[in-house]
């Protein structure tokens, strides 16, 4: 019998409704080597149980490390305390069915296992990754970056739920500075951490790195000593799938949280233009925007076959022919607004209680090919990797800056664009959605860093996303 | 007998440091706290609970001279247990004996050293007890629209290091950051903290937020974007100077060319001469130690009248670029920032103004050029628009682009002559602690975009 079974066992209390364990252990190596040097060799170790009661209609929670009988018993009337205080004034009652019993295991599948691999042979590959994208005097500065965590979930309830989950992910990036005077630009491999998956070594030893090494340094040097600052006017916009991720991350999936809409975020990052209104009604954009709350696909960074509540997860529309049909709402947050939502319910780790996230949230491919999209443009602006974002608190004013950009004129990528920036309105924005890219043209991103919540927490997502054209964008440079 | 974290800390540095070997060394970080939560909406309960979380920090260093160091961080969670923290200590360490040999040379890693005074600090509070404080957060409301996030309980911070270095800081703390609505969604943010509740004082807090609240419910007006006379109250200004925190003023960033302080140091842009940035922790309400046990002058002037004086600099940007270093945290980032006052009167605000903007809060700021300084964002809260010194109305929510050497720079009309301190609330990973005191300012130009 399991510490937890044994605990569960032992308690007789009947005023608590249901009561359930969430054990994480979370192992967490990252690297950085900086200028050929090593800068961060780095381990995180965390292990710990959620405790959650429910008493009167209302959870309470209680997070601890102490991992023994006495340690859970104490957690259980923490939980139970806080609870029974809160019940009072609960914004919501709840049920047991709000925690449904949940037996499924998980494990993430990776081609090279993270175990494959030694600290000292990743280090000998980062620097060399380092030497080799000083290509140039005019590079000040390389670094490259890894993070694996190997993470393992436990969930053990009152009603009969005995789940697990085992996650294997990895984020890398590399990075090159040039300088030109007073000139001076970054290029990374997919904007801030964008390369990150579920799986092994498979997604940083690729067949291309090399050659990504030195397209990375390439493009620095050429954004710092041959390239236009980025024209101020309105023009059309094609992004590609490494900005198009935050894009996304920002403007669709925060504003369809169904808690943001419900206002339990709105001391903190905000609330939403979106209301529990809208859904069925709202053309959210372009009739060619489909877009998908989706954890089913093996390598993309938030996958999972089930939330932090023991709800299964499955892939559902959330905009279907542009028009808005599904909010981001757990179990909890569909029963107070009243609304279908998606199984996505998680916490951080085990120190922080479950509350509404993204997990992949996806624009379908669509029916043009990279080059059909071009040559569609007279006069506009191609831009990748994202490096500056910033969204009001109802998630409409956005202003994008990525890293690198094209000229396009007369249907042809022409002057290497430096700074370049765009902004806009979300619906709006989405509505000049013209073409969307064919399935060539999609790229797998994701981020380790979406934050939101009180206590605040810092939760991985996935998107994937095809290379986009958008018409009548305001863009804009830096500030040299 | 309560427990002691103190004695706890110093048991576990004691045993492991015993079992160093020849060339291993040791520092050791705890943090942690034992927190409640409680997160209202609609002055409701959405969510309570308890966290009690503490996380042991080391970093293990192979070698014996500088500039020839081996090193690895770590961190594990602690259960308190001392043989089972110890266990994980040990299980770890012998993991890095073997590993460490192979790994390349840092340079710039440092040895222990025990050069610093020890520092001790130990401070109590009266926070209301776990099983009342949902009621008292609550009933001062009156059944208004409120969304808030109260944060209460111990704090802690140790470091020692195996050349016998030891500092303490334990606090008992809380803080209720909330926002109140207006019935057209407009709110006014507030916020009650420190470490003694006073319910005369909440109560008082949450009466002048009401009353407040009835200057949002006048209908806003959409503002166009372009350049407009401003005020920055002391919050709105935090934001601006916790934006310089990532890598402001670090000198490693200005190095690599990261940090627009660059064009400080080269003398090619300056700040407002009003303008002066100071570390200061005197108020004690962080730790004066870093990492590696350095401690930070108690006050630092980093940017005087406009001109760069000093930068935060650690150990190993000490080392790299051969410099002293000030006791910078691994970051370089401000951990006690205070903007000094001016002379500008709060009941001269409205009238300086004139035509304006007058904005209590700024949100999600973010660098849209960093190595130049120019900084993007949004109003939010109680911001309103001045006509001839007179409140008119609240706006719509307005984007600015606008770069520090303008906002800090050549805008500046006038710092105001009182400050207000507005505490770190974050609690990503474990409960942060600190704040930013500013005073508020008046700019001749901000510059909106959306």
């Amino acid at each position: 019998m399991s510490l937890f079974q044994k605990v569960l066992s032992q308690v007789s209390d009947s005023s608590i409704e249901w009561m359930g364990f969430r054990q994480v252990r979370e192992v967490t190596k990252t690297y950085y080597v900086r200028d050929g040097l090593p800068e961060a060799n780095d381990r995180n170790d965390t292990h710990g149980v959620m405790v959650e009661v429910l008493v009167n209609g209302q959870f309470g929670y209680a997070a601890t490390a102490r991992l023994t009988e006495e340690g859970l018993h104490q957690a259980i009337q923490s939980a139970k305390t806080q609870a029974l205080a809160a019940s009072k004034y609960s914004v919501h009652k709840f049920t047991s069915a709000h925690r449904p019993k949940i037996t499924t295991q998980y494990q993430s599948t990776s081609q090279k296992s993270l175990s494959s691999l030694s600290a000292n042979d990743l280090l000998d590959e980062m620097v060399k990754i380092s030497n080799k994208l000083k290509i140039s005097d005019k590079i000040i500065k390389t670094g490259a970056f890894v993070r694996t965590v190997e993470m393992d979930m436990h969930f053990v309830s009152s009603n009969g739920s005995d789940a697990s989950q085992k996650f294997s992910l990895i984020t890398s990036d590399f990075d090159a500075t040039a300088k030109n005077g007073n000139i001076v630009q970054t290029r990374t491999n997919s904007g801030l951490r964008g390369s990150s998956h579920q799986g092994g070594w498979e997604f940083f030893l690729k067949d291309d790195l090399w050659n990504r090494v030195n397209l990375v340094a390439e493009q620095a040097i050429e954004l710092a000593f041959d390239s236009v600052e980025c024209p101020s006017d309105t023009r059309d916009l094609i992004l590609k799938p490494d900005q198009m991720m935050l894009q996304i991350h920002e403007s669709i999936g925060h504003p369809l949280e169904l808690d943001r809409i419900l206002g339990d975020e709105r001391n903190y990052a905000g609330w939403s233009f979106v209301n529990q209104k809208d859904f069925g009604k709202l053309q959210y954009g372009s009739p060619i925007m489909n877009v998908t709350f989706d954890p089913t696909p093996k390598t993309e960074f938030a996958s999972y076959a089930f939330d932090d509540t023991g709800v299964p997860s499955t892939r559902e529309y959330l905009i279907k022919d542009g028009l808005l049909v599904r909010g981001l709402g757990g179990v909890e947050s569909q029963l107070r607004s009243k609304l279908d939502g998606v199984a996505n319910m998680r916490a951080s780790s085990w120190n922080r209680a479950p509350i509404d996230r993204m997990a992949n949230i996806n624009l379908e491919a669509g029916t043009s090919s990279f080059e059909d999209m071009l040559s569609g443009v007279q006069s506009g602006v191609m831009m990748e990797s994202n490096r500056s974002w910033s969204i009001d608190d109802f998630r409409n004013k956005f202003q994008f800056g990525c890293e690198y950009g094209k000229l396009i004129e007369n249907g042809k990528l022409t002057k290497t664009v430096r700074n370049p920036n765009y902004r806009g309105i979300t619906v709006p924005f989405w509505t000049n959605l013209k073409k969307v890219g064919n399935a060539a043209t999609m790229g797998e991103y994701g981020t380790p860093y979406c934050g939101k919540g009180e206590p605040n927490q810092i939760i991985r997502v996935g998107h994937t996303s095809p290379i986009c054209l958008f018409e009548n964008i305001e863009v804009f440079g830096g500030a040299e | 007998m309560s427990f002691s974290f103190k004695s706890y800390f110093q048991k576990l540095s004691s045993a492991i440091f015993s079992e160093l070997q020849k060339g291993e060394h040791l520092f050791l970080n705890l943090s942690g706290d034992d927190s409640q939560f409680v997160r209202l909406n609609s002055s409701k309960v959405r969510q309570s609970g308890v966290v009690e979380n503490y996380f042991l920090d080391f970093t293990f260093v192979l070698g014996e001279k500088e500039g020839e160091l081996r090193k690895v961080t770590a961190q594990i969670t602690l259960s308190m247990n001392e043989e089972h923290d110890l266990a994980s200590l040990r299980e770890w360490i012998n993991q890095f004996r073997k590993e460490l040999p192979f790994v390349p040379v840092d340079p710039y890693a440092v040895l222990p050293k025990n050069k610093t005074e020890a520092s001790n600090h130990e401070s109590s509070g009266k926070i209301l007890a776990r099983d009342e404080a949902t009621e008292k957060l609550i009933e001062a409301w009156n059944g208004k629209d409120v969304a808030g996030f109260y944060a209460a309980g111990l704090v802690v911070r140790g470091m020692s290091n195996s050349a016998g270095l030891f500092h303490w800081f334990k606090g008992e703390s809380f803080s209720f950051d909330f926002s109140i609505y207006t019935s057209s969604q407009k709110a006014l943010k507030g916020g009650y903290s420190g470490a003694s509740w006073n319910p005369e004082n909440y109560s008082q807090i949450a009466k002048d937020s009401i009353q407040k609240l009835e200057a949002l419910e006048k209908q806003s007006i959409k503002i166009k974007p372009g350049d407009y006379r401003v005020y920055l109250a002391p919050a709105a200004l935090s934001d601006v100077i916790e934006q310089l925190s990532y890598g402001g003023l670090s000198e490693l960033a200005i190095r690599q060319n990261k940090s627009a302080m660059r064009f400080l140091r080269s003398s090619e842009k300056k700040l407002s001469d009003q303008f002066t940035l100071i570390e200061d922790f005197s108020e004690g309400l962080v730790p004066r130690f870093n990492e590696e046990g350095d401690l930070s002058p108690e006050k630092s002037v980093l940017v005087q009248n406009g001109e760069l004086k000093t930068t935060l600099i650690n150990s190993r940007s000490a080392k790299e670029f051969n410099l002293i270093p000030n006791g910078a945290n691994g970051e370089e980032s401000l951990r006690s920032p205070v903007v000094l006052p001016g002379s500008l009167k709060e009941s001269e605000i409205l009238a300086k103004l004139g035509t304006g903007l007058y904005l209590s809060n700024l949100h999600y700021l973010n660098w849209s050029d960093e190595v130049n300084g120019r900084i993007t964002g949004m109003t939010r809260y109680a911001c309103f628009w001045v006509e001839n010194g007179k409140i008119i109305c609240p706006i719509e929510n307005l984007r600015f682009d606008e770069t520090i050497f303008d906002l800090l720079g050549i805008s500046v009309v006038e710092f105001t002559d009182f400050d207000e301190y507005s505490p770190v609330t974050s609690t990503y990973y474990q409960r942060q602690i600190g704040g930013v005191r500013t005073p508020g300012v008046l700019l001749s130009k901000m510059s909106f975009t959306l």
